[in-house]
């Protein structure tokens, strides 16, 4: 690939820069929460709520088409309901929570299907799974920028509660039991306010993707929290512009090519990061004294 | 005026319908240096817990004075911290600071210095930056006690602090817990032997489900009692009659 393969389809086109925008804005935003989910141990339920939110979206577009407001609450609201049905299940019945999310994992793909078919041509049922990132528009360029804004406020007010919330969570409930609530479900807020904003860009399949793919990247490379935050959102924000390139270059659907952007780093990482497969296994060869 | 004290009233605590302390009544006076000792499952671990908030009673009640409740450390006998959290040593002491700084107060010089005193009270200078996963047990729980000092609390509770420890350092810890205790502060440890018990805490309550005996070490961990707590933590019966709810004196009411 060209030096002007890599530029011309941004400085040509309106469409690649809005959606070079989004992509990056979103990636901003998604990165660090993708962090805590995976230092939370939480990357799983993420992509079950993920699926949660495509009810609530189907619902909309069955009564209000491809609605940004309407989808946007819509999937809002599934993604918040599914959240509290699945802790419910988990606290009040034998079920532990993953299983109680893998059901209702199930059952909010089946019914966003099921409401999707029933109403909707084929076209707009595909933009839902796999999003139009290349059709965004200014609406939802706005939204995005609104999420990934309120995402990054809220993570620097709450740095401290979530970070001990992550660490030591017994801890912080005997000193500040409210706040270790309001973080706890605070955070589950925002992995719904950026599971919405990624599925208006690469669609509810893969909106998980821009959460999880460079968090785990970063943490195979670097120790210190601010160092993998800094660096899943460097890999965020080079892997949409990758995809976007490769989506432009050889005809391929752009949330799959972003997604397939943030994962080919990810791959690599894993057998060549110092915390990856292959350096673990491989021994030092020098040690200090003391 | 009388000191203030922490009182156990008809303490019943456990998990499910199993209780593993049964009515228990104590009055433990505040700036007292008190051993919990009895046999493998009497109870110990869940008096601490009640105590530190994280188990509520059965029955009964557990009252403790303000100062005491307020300012609360609480080492549990396994690290309730994510270890592979990719947080140094430094850090993870610093966090004691939560109770004076929370969420937004700035990390000041007052702060360093005293996540500083405590590091160097515990001798992990030099291990500042090495992340928690590298530390080997006993360093481990060095930084645990690291961050009880820096809480400065006034209650503190240790659950088998000891663990994974060598004799020296567990020498270091029992001079850190003597001082905490000249300071006036509370402090409740859980602990198996007892004859480090006999050497260093004046006063002991002997668990065995319930109260074997509370009073001086010398008189509670003497043969008849320990017998006796020997015995009643192998008579328990697993298929024993429900316990009838206690009327609660105080509130003339059934308590939950």
């Amino acid at each position: 690939m060209t030096l002007p393969e890599l530029i011309t389809p941004f400085a040509d086109y309106d469409f690649m820069r809005r959606a070079l925008a989004g992509a990056s804005m979103l990636t901003l935003g998604a990165t660090p929460v993708g962090v805590f989910l995976m230092l939370r141990r939480m990357s799983l339920m993420a992509d079950a709520m993920s699926h949660a939110v495509l009810p609530g979206v189907a619902a909309a577009y069955f009564f209000s088409g491809l609605s940004l407001g309407a989808m946007t609450l819509g999937g809002l609201t599934a993604g918040v309901l599914v959240a509290i049905a699945t802790g419910w299940a988990a606290r009040h019945s034998v079920l532990f929570e993953d299983t109680a999310m893998g059901t209702f994992q199930i059952l909010s793909l089946t019914a966003g299907i099921l409401l999707m078919t029933a109403h909707g041509r084929p076209v707009d049922v595909l933009q839902l799974l796999f999003g139009s990132i290349l059709a965004i528009d200014r609406d939802t360029l706005t939204l995005i920028a609104l999420v990934a804004s309120a995402t990054l406020v809220l993570l620097a007010l709450g740095w401290r509660i979530l970070v001990l919330e992550c660490f030591d969570a017994p801890f912080l409930r005997r000193y500040s039991p409210r706040l270790s609530a309001l973080a706890h479900y605070g955070f589950l807020v925002l992995v719904v306010l950026n599971l919405v904003a990624a599925f208006h860009a690469i669609g509810t399949l893969l909106a998980i993707s821009v959460l999880i793919l460079p968090a785990a990247t970063a943490r195979l490379w670097v120790n210190g929290l601010g160092k993998a935050l800094v660096l899943a959102a460097g890999c965020g924000i080079l892997g949409s512009y990758l995809g976007l390139v490769a989506s432009f270059r050889w005809d391929l659907p752009a949330g799959p090519a972003i997604a397939l952007a943030l994962a080919l780093p990810y791959l690599c990482s894993l057998f060549l990061a110092p915390h990856g497969f292959l350096r673990r296994r491989r021994p030092r060869k020098q040690h200090l004294e003391n | 005026m009388n000191t203030p004290s922490i009182v156990l009233h008809d303490l019943t605590a456990g998990y499910g319908r199993h209780p593993a302390i049964h009515h228990l009544h104590a009055t433990i006076p505040c700036g007292a240096l008190l051993a919990v000792a009895g046999p493998n499952g009497a109870g110990k671990s869940t008096l601490l817990k009640v105590l530190a908030g994280e188990l509520k009673p059965m029955t009964g009640h557990v009252s403790l004075p303000a100062p005491c409740r307020q300012r609360l450390a609480y080492l549990t006998q396994q690290p309730t911290w994510s270890l592979d959290f990719p947080v140094d040593v430094h850090d993870a002491i610093a966090m004691g600071c939560w109770p004076w700084l929370g969420p937004w107060r700035a990390f000041d010089e007052a702060a360093h210095r005293r996540v500083a005193d405590a590091i160097a009270a515990v001798k992990l200078q030099g291990f500042e930056h090495r992340p928690l996963e590298s530390l080997s047990g006993g360093q481990l729980q060095r930084v645990r006690f690291a961050q009880i000092i820096v809480q400065d609390a006034r209650l503190i509770l240790l659950d088998e602090p000891f663990n994974a420890l060598d004799e020296t350092t567990e020498e270091e810890f029992l001079t850190l817990i003597h001082r905490w205790h000249e300071e006036g502060r509370t402090v409740i440890a859980v602990l198996h032997d007892l004859a480090r018990v006999r050497r260093y805490f004046p006063l002991t309550l002997l668990l065995a489900r319930e109260l074997v005996a509370f009073g001086p070490t010398e008189q509670v961990l003497c043969a008849e009692y320990l017998d006796r707590a020997r015995r009643h933590a192998e008579a328990f019966d697993e298929h024993a009659a429900p316990c009838p709810l206690p009327v609660d004196e105080e509130k003339d009411e059934v308590a939950p």
